[in-house]
């Protein structure tokens, strides 16, 4: 299956630039499905990337974070060719890891 | 005297034995409990995400309030069509960042997402939000161990909640 992470990691200068987009469908617990039975939450609480052997970002999510989740950050230390490894777990225990090559 | 004065120790250390017996069980149970009915993850701040104040959130994440301050900026549409999604940015100026959080206010839950940062990356972030209605929306930096925040309102047209 494919994966659910696309990410993209670009060496700059000074910093790498990380943008990454999950699949998930961020169900907060509020809406109601087409029988009127509200779907139960089901969401990403935690995303981990990971550069050489250490965190380098954390997002703790609720389900206030919009379907399809994308996030953005950057930091140093990191060259072209590097790793970086993403991971996430959601409320259902469910999970998926990807290492990128940083570009 | 003496006699009945022993019997009541003697009932008290039994009592005290139970008790300790008790407590232990106690602990048990709850060790056994405790991963069964988290499935959540082990550092997700449950507690903190359930909060419907900004300040009780804040407090559950960070045990403390935060204080306004211009070196932080808070990127978001002045007005947002769909509320399932807002585009939401924020950068610091500040030193020493170690954490970032957002929070719509009028959400069912403030806490909408958490960051940490760790030494070596920037103190920037842009997420997509959920805003169930028109909000503030305040984010909150912490910077050698205190708490700045900024804020900005955003109109909602479609709130982001569903029926």
């Amino acid at each position: 299956m494919a994966s659910t992470i696309r990410v993209r990691a670009v060496a700059g200068a000074d910093t790498t630039e990380v943008q990454s987009l999950i699949q998930h469908p961020m169900d907060s617990g509020f809406v109601k499905d087409a029988a009127g039975k509200l779907i139960p939450p089901h969401h990403i609480e935690v995303v981990r990337f990971e550069h050489g052997g250490k965190t380098v970002f954390t997002a703790l999510w609720g389900p206030a974070v919009a379907k399809d989740p994308y996030l953005k950050f950057s930091f140093k230390g990191a060259k072209k060719g590097d790793e970086l490894k993403v991971s996430w777990l959601d409320n259902e225990g469910a999970s998926d890891s990807l290492v990128a090559k940083i570009q | 005297m003496t006699m009945s004065s022993d019997a009541a120790g003697c009932a008290r250390r039994s009592m005290l034995r139970g008790m300790a017996g008790l407590a232990g069980l106690g602990l048990f149970e709850a060790s056994r409990l405790l991963p069964a009915y988290a499935a959540d993850a082990p550092d997700w701040p449950q507690a903190a995400f359930k909060q419907k104040s900004e300040i009780d959130a804040l407090k559950q994440l960070y045990g403390k309030n935060a204080e306004a301050s211009d070196k932080v900026t808070l990127d978001a549409p002045e007005i947002a069509e769909n509320g399932a999604v807002v585009p939401i940015a924020v950068t610091s100026s500040l030193p020493n960042v170690t954490a970032i959080a957002v929070l719509v206010v009028e959400n069912p839950y403030t806490l909408a997402a958490a960051y940490q940062i760790p030494a070596g990356t920037r103190p920037a972030v842009a997420n997509r939000l959920k805003m169930a209605k028109t909000t503030k929306v305040v984010a909150v930096v912490e910077s050698d161990g205190k708490l700045y925040s900024a804020s900005r309102d955003v109109k909602v047209t479609v709130g982001g909640c569903g029926g």
